[in-house]
């Protein structure tokens, strides 16, 4: 309905290019410009007395530490892989069945401190392990334990509360809610504990560990740049989910009944297709990939209570970026969202007394409104 | 204003409303439990302003907003940077401008509207689910940022700022009863001015809008700019809010606008019910029963459990009474109040209809 609303924006007016109605066009452009001449020339390290001006940055200009830049860069692609893969079940849920599951975050969580748990338990030992007490195994079945729990319990959420008021978005939304805020706080209430199990430390911040033969740093070859085999190993799985979700999605016949099911649902329903069992496989497919993105960043970074608040907010921001319910869009608001949070962290000014202050959250802000002002629905976003 | 015209419902509900206003008013002057007047019912006129914005944005714009506590906490944060003063006996962070708190009152209102037109202009072309997606997301960036940006805030926030109030307010902190009068008036203010607007002809052009976007297009309404006014009329009621409730806790932190606040009042205004004003406060007033009695209450009858449930705080058992209320009447309170008077109506075989303009929520 909003849709015709949306053609009403002004670059549908006919007009000289460089008309009053141009301006806000212009100025994002020219901010987009500034900001990239900024980042690969403009910005200089601080003096040697530590002080510094407008365009002092932590690593300098792209040209001034190729290395540092190229490192960020890589930095970016790890964490747009994270994004994807957890963002990717978010906006697959909401592509097919117009849910906005916002519990995916909590899920997200929980799939982490169950993974956490599994792992320690295997391992035996204490809150922080080393890579090289974990094989490929101890880091595998923690993932193999956790992704089915989470997708019985978003099945149990989907088959309970949302199968009989579908089309009812807001009361979906609402109870999404509901059950992430149990969901919190039940994980603070019972994770993680000690290996004994007696012990109980309200949502602490904990690590997964990366299997021992991913401690390494593999040379690029290219600027000398070192990286770790683990942020390479990441950058993989998330291609690799992204290419599985296309050929699933694409390729297979429960990916073109699952398409079908997106543009017309009471028609696919109508050609004889149970469209009820496509909701719960997607649904449960897409709060799978909440518990492999959690293992996977959790391995990388940590977990602790309060990050389903943030992996929510990833969640929507990319799929608010990229377009709601497409897996292209999920990858282009991934990737988009993690350079302006990388590289707004690293190459915003930091002068002399502002050494500490993190803007890089105003940026996203500023990074979502300049996408719907000029696509109201997203990068991909259908017209409809 | 005669009562013989009056539905059996209105009559009903105006008593009741009648009721109530005396016994908020006379409620400190006499001498009831001061820790109601001081903590549960300002708490229910403070949260219950905020509520009423997001359930105002909702009823009558179509669109569901979760920024409404961000909102409310930004005034709060501009009013402590913008009143509070630094050095020997003041607050450690923020901007410490010390401005007169007057001044720092109405730019406080001005900058949190204007925050609220900006981020209503972005949000303006989505509606329903994607405006909560949207409005979602500048509630957790405004956690962070306030977080993150040391100079206007930091994690620990801005303390102190219940002692830099106007003159003609006077020291709420030596009579607290000022802040109730005070919140009181300001919340009759607010719910006067929603009743009010709703009926001019941006009121009504706003719920045309809401109701058909398209046709309101085609009627010559510019659909994102009452969208976006709207909103900005949001972030005013929430300013509002924030303010007296920057007067009432004294400190505004990142932690009072992080996710499980804004579901708080969320949950506020769906217990209270999305579709009706007068929820928002019914809704907020049940909140804080609950939270003052449900969890220090060791003998709650029926559930049986001291304060726990599955081992979870007072959030697992709001969770679940939330849930409760969204599957059995999305409308909340104030939807089953409604449907009590429909089976009457049935029942009776009929009743004169509320006009349109007399109900615009119903």
């Amino acid at each position: 309905m909003s849709a015709i609303a949306a053609r009403f924006p002004s670059r549908h007016e006919m007009g000289s290019f460089l008309s009053w109605r141009r301006l806000p066009v212009l100025i994002a452009l020219g901010a987009v410009v500034f900001a990239l001449i900024y980042v690969l020339f403009l910005s200089t390290i601080p003096g040697a007395d530590g002080q510094g001006n407008w365009r002092t940055t932590t690593f300098g200009s792209a040209v001034h530490d190729p290395s540092s830049f190229l490192k960020i860069v890589l930095d970016s692609l790890t964490f747009a892989a994270a994004l994807f893969i957890v963002a990717s079940g978010f906006a697959l849920i909401f592509g097919l069945m117009r849910v906005v599951n916002m519990a995916h975050g909590g899920f997200y969580l929980l799939a982490g401190y169950i993974a956490y748990e599994v792992q320690q338990g295997m391992t035996g030992q204490g809150f922080s392990l080393q890579s090289n007490e974990v094989n490929t195994w101890e880091w595998l079945v923690p993932l193999l334990v956790a992704a089915p729990c989470i997708a019985v319990v978003g099945y149990v959420m989907q088959q309970a509360f949302l199968r009989w008021n579908q089309g009812q978005e807001l009361r979906q939304a609402l109870i999404t809610i509901a059950v992430s805020v149990i969901v919190a706080d039940q994980i603070i209430a019972h994770f993680p504990r000690n290996v004994s199990g007696t012990q109980k430390f309200g949502g602490n911040a904990v690590d997964l560990t990366w299997p021992g033969w991913t401690d390494r740093f593999v040379d690029l070859h290219v600027g000398g740049v070192q990286y770790s085999l683990a942020k390479l190993v990441m950058i993989g799985i998330g291609i690799a989910v992204g290419v599985g979700l296309w050929v699933w999605l694409y390729k297979t016949k429960t990916g073109m009944v699952i398409r079908a099911g997106v543009d017309d649902e009471q028609m696919t329903s109508a050609l004889g297709i149970n469209i009820q069992k496509t909701f719960a496989i997607a649904f449960v497919v897409g709060c799978m990939l909440a518990a492999l993105g959690a293992v996977v960043w959790a391995s990388q970074s940590n977990i602790s209570s309060g990050q389903d608040g943030q992996w929510l907010l990833n969640s929507l921001v990319v799929v608010i970026v990229g377009g709601m319910g497409s897996i292209f869009g999920a990858a282009a608001g991934a990737i988009l969202f993690a350079f302006v949070a990388n590289f707004g962290a690293v190459y915003l000014p930091t002068t002399g007394s502002d050494c500490c202050t993190q803007y890089s959250s105003i940026l996203t802000f500023v990074l979502i409104a300049l996408v719907l002002a000029f696509r109201p629905r997203g990068l991909f976003g259908k017209g409809t | 204003m005669n009562p013989k015209t009056w539905t059996l419902r209105q009559q009903v509900e105006r008593s009741i409303a009648a009721v109530a206003l005396v016994i908020v008013i006379i409620w400190p002057a006499a001498g009831w439990s001061s820790y109601w007047s001081h903590t549960i019912l300002l708490e229910t006129f403070i949260f219950g302003m905020a509520a009423a914005s997001l359930v105002f944005l909702s009823a009558y714009g179509g669109m569901v907003s979760l920024a409404q506590t961000a909102l409310f906490g930004m005034a709060g944060i501009i009013l402590g940077n913008l009143a509070t003063e630094g050095g020997p006996g003041g607050t450690s962070k923020g901007l410490h401008l010390g401005w007169d708190p007057t001044l720092a009152l109405v730019l406080t209102i001005v900058f949190t509207t204007m925050i609220g037109l900006i981020g209503g202009a972005v949000a303006s072309r989505s509606s329903g689910i994607y405006f909560l997606m949207i409005t979602l997301t500048y509630s957790v960036i405004a956690t962070y940022t306030l977080g993150q940006v040391t100079k206007i805030s930091g994690f620990s926030g801005i303390g102190g700022i219940n002692r830099y109030t106007p003159g003609w307010i006077g020291d709420i902190l030596a009579h607290p009863n000022r802040l109730y009068y005070i919140a009181l008036g300001v919340t009759l203010f607010a719910y006067a001015l929603i009743r009010y607007l709703v009926r001019t002809p941006f009121g009504i052009a706003l719920q045309g809008v809401r109701d058909e976007p398209v046709r309101a297009a085609s009627l010559g309404f510019n659909v994102p700019l009452h969208r976006t006014l709207a909103f900005g009329f949001g972030a005013f009621l929430a300013a509002l809010a924030g303010v007296l409730y920057a007067w009432f806790a004294g400190q505004v932190a990142p932690g009072d606008v992080d996710l499980p606040q804004t579901i708080n009042l969320l949950i506020m205004a769906v217990i209270g019910g999305l579709l009706r004003i007068e929820g928002a406060w019914i809704g907020a007033l049940v909140f804080f029963l609950m939270q003052n009695y449900i969890t220090t209450s060791t003998h709650v009858p029926l559930l049986g459990f001291g304060g726990t449930l599955f081992g979870g705080s007072f959030n697992t058992l709001i969770g679940i009474i939330f849930l409760a209320i969204v599957v059995v009447s999305p409308d909340g309170l104030m939807g089953l109040w409604g449907r009590l008077f429909q089976t009457r109506r049935r029942a009776e075989g009929g009743e004169r209809p509320a006009t349109p303009a007399a109900e615009p929520a119903n």
